[in-house]
């Protein structure tokens, strides 16, 4: 059988059975479409949270980012999981408690404000859509590798079946769909890591490999020893070694952290389960799962940056391995021979004039139509960066892309990993989806504009919203703002650490917080915020520039200080909350609560 | 409803206590370890594999110990709301 028929296969077969899933359990009243009705059990939510959690980006890039950076990369390891135990242990457990459908609802509630709850929904529909964005993106990306239609036929299958299971079926329908996706990017993540673990280490265990030696070439070295020879030789920083600054790295790493405790779609899957110590197993169960893929991520990343050089430094066009040039085809990999030697160069910053870049050429890579180079290869139109002798360009993507083919797995396994990819593309897109369609349905138009909305009509709306939203991302999917969308990425993250979090945490920890001390934090935070990103980002300021050394990636977590630091001060000068509010902070803190309190009349 | 306020508040007391406690251990597994202490963790701590200890923290050990604090919540809280239905009996 070809790969395309495996392909097909695996596809097909995953399709049909998240729609089927989705046939059978479609949402019939607002409870069941907001939080699934409440009973999902946590094992089955823990699940279902890992894969809406693991996006496309974590999912294809985040190794890719891992093998070239090296420690580096380790910011995102620690960041996203590390967020989850922030968000675990400072923020569902009380959301829970309060019961109500989103996170706007309490932030309304709890600052008995309609400007406070106006403010959090535009945060929710601001980052869920940059992250939607991304997702649609990735999703026409496989599916124009794989099936080789245009990127935007994949953004519309893609985005027609989301609509499909999350639309209509709400979060009854995504729950099960996202735990049956959750299994097949186990599945797709781990088996190929496995295989090259075997075929460089000698080890089934991808993280004893990891750590242990390297036997794939003539005498064994301690695999981390041979990657920091193989990156020192050729002009790269030292892999163990990384090339961030301590307060970059750390800024980033907490501006994650706090980001990823304030993400609406992670917070809203956690409302399905039955209580709050049903919570406190499921978030066990999520970070396990997680783990299962985290743990796996960097060593696929070493694994692979391993096999690349192996595979391609050094050769001449024609001696490279077939999947160099089908990821040439997909514009993932390119070939510019600089000095004329005929074979590929992979050299690090160490190796050109200036010290500073590594970079073949400007930009992504765009080809001449009908010329071939003097080898065969294709030619790129970009501008050619002369100060550096690198020669070789490849996308974070290709790591995990190209991991099976450099491994040199059957068929049926690559296939699989296409349909992991898609797989974590649509579970977090349904996720986000599902966010966006309740934040304007409930939190906009029923608690804003029309109060007296029926169940039926509410239901309707979110429908309709969630329509509008997929019809807004799929349109970015398909003509990405330009490098717009990596950007906002970092955008998403600074403004939830910079306004969500710190305004849920305090109005959960501190019964003194009132409703101007949050939004003159929330309103300084994420201007501080915003501004500096623009700035950075879009204003083309430069690295000298930077406050304190931090990059505009971990400028959320200063964000987030400023807007405790204006809460508290405002908070000095102003009228205490009102005594309701003090109650429902009670009421908040105690997960028995409510029990306690019906047994004490 | 006095002895309630205070059952409560001793609830709410150790649950601080227990957040506390596993945050501190948070920040020194992923910030401590995997950051700030991080080149000397790599020189002067035996290395894991062939890990220097700083660095396989980061990539690793960080996550593990993130599920593990995980697990410590979800029992150690079970315990504090078992006391406090205990609490609770007591008073009647």
């Amino acid at each position: 059988m070809t790969q395309d028929t495996w392909n097909f296969i695996f596809i097909g077969l995953s399709f049909a059975l998240y729609i089927g899933i989705a046939l059978r359990q479609r949402a019939g009243s607002t409870s069941e479409y907001y939080t699934a009705g409440g009973g999902v059990s946590p094992f089955a939510n823990g699940m279902a949270t890992a894969a809406d959690w693991m996006s496309a980006a974590t999912f294809i890039s985040m190794a890719g980012s891992l093998a070239i950076g090296g420690y580096d990369g380790s910011r995102f390891l620690m960041g996203w999981t590390g967020g989850f135990v922030l968000l675990t242990v400072l923020m569902v457990p009380f959301l829970r408690k309060f019961g109500k459908a989103t996170v706007p609802d309490f932030i309304g509630d709890r600052y008995y404000s309609k400007a406070a709850r106006f403010v959090a929904v535009i945060c929710a529909i601001f980052i869920c859509l940059t992250y939607i964005m991304g997702q649609m993106r990735g999703v026409g990306l496989v599916f124009s590798q794989l099936f080789g239609i245009e990127i935007a036929t994949g953004v519309i299958v893609g985005g027609a079946i989301v609509f499909f299971y999350a639309g209509l079926g709400g979060m009854k329908g995504i729950t099960y769909t996202q735990v049956a996706q959750y299994c097949v990017m186990a599945f797709a993540y781990t088996i190929p890591a496995i295989f090259i673990a075997i075929a460089l280490t000698n080890n089934f265990i991808p993280q004893l490999g990891f750590i242990g030696d390297y036997t794939s070439g003539e005498e064994a070295v301690p695999f981390l020893e041979k990657l920091n020879t193989i990156n020192t030789g050729l002009g790269f920083s030292k892999y163990t070694d990384g090339s961030l600054s301590k307060i970059d790295m750390f800024c980033i790493t907490a501006a994650l952290m706090c980001g990823t405790a304030g993400l609406p779609h992670v917070i809203v899957r956690f409302f399905t389960v039955k209580n709050v110590k049903a919570v406190r197993t499921s978030a066990c169960w999520t970070l396990s799962f997680i783990a299962v893929i985290y743990l796996t991520a960097p060593t696929i990343g070493a694994f692979s940056r391993v096999n690349l050089i192996e595979n391609l430094n050094n050769k001449s066009y024609s001696e490279t391995p077939v999947w160099f040039q089908e990821f040439e085809e997909t514009g993932q990999m390119a070939w510019v021979d600089k000095n004329g030697d005929g074979k590929i160069q992979y050299w690090g910053k160490g190796k050109s004039e200036s010290g500073k870049s590594g970079l073949v050429f400007v930009g992504k890579p765009a080809f001449k139509e009908d010329v071939k180079g003097a080898s065969g290869q294709k030619v790129v139109t970009n501008k050619v960066v002369t100060d550096n002798p690198n020669e070789l360009y490849f996308g974070n993507d290709v790591m995990v892309m190209a991991n099976p083919y450099m491994g040199g797995l059957p068929k049926w396994a690559i296939a699989l990993l296409m349909a992991g990819c898609i797989a974590a593309a649509l579970s977090t897109a349904a996720g986000l989806l599902l966010v966006l369609s309740t934040s304007i349905s409930h939190d906009l138009m029923k608690k804003i504009v029309k109060p007296d909305l029926s169940d039926r009509e509410e239901i309707k709306y979110a429908r309709f919203a969630s329509l509008g939203a997929l019809l807004v991302a799929m349109w970015f999917g398909i003509n990405p703002p330009s490098t717009f969308v990596a950007k906002t990425v970092a955008f998403a993250f600074g403004l939830a650490a910079s306004s969500f979090f710190p305004t849920l945490l305090m109005g959960i920890f501190s019964r003194k917080m009132n409703k101007e001390g949050a939004i003159a934090g929330m309103v300084s935070g994420i201007l501080f915020t915003m501004a500096y990103i623009i700035y950075f980002q879009f204003m083309g300021g430069t690295k000298d520039q930077y406050l304190l050394g931090i990059s505009p990636e971990g400028i959320g977590f200063l964000g987030m200080i400023i807007n405790f630091v204006v809460a508290f001060t405002v908070v000095q000068f102003t009228k205490a909350p009102p005594k309701e509010v003090t109650e429902l902070i009670d009421n908040v803190r105690f997960p028995g609560g409510k029990e306690i309190a019906a047994q004490d009349h | 409803m006095e002895k309630m306020k205070t059952a409560k508040g001793r609830y709410w007391k150790a649950h601080l206590r227990c957040v506390g406690l596993l945050l501190l251990i948070w920040f020194l597994t992923s910030f401590g370890c995997g950051i700030l202490l991080r080149d000397w963790l790599d020189e002067s701590f035996p290395s894991v594999g062939s890990a220097p200890f700083g660095f396989w923290m980061a990539q690793q050990g960080s996550i593990v110990s993130f599920v593990l604090i995980l697990l410590g919540y979800k029992f150690w809280m079970e315990r504090i709301e078992s006391e406090l239905e205990h609490d609770k009996e007591e008073t009647k």
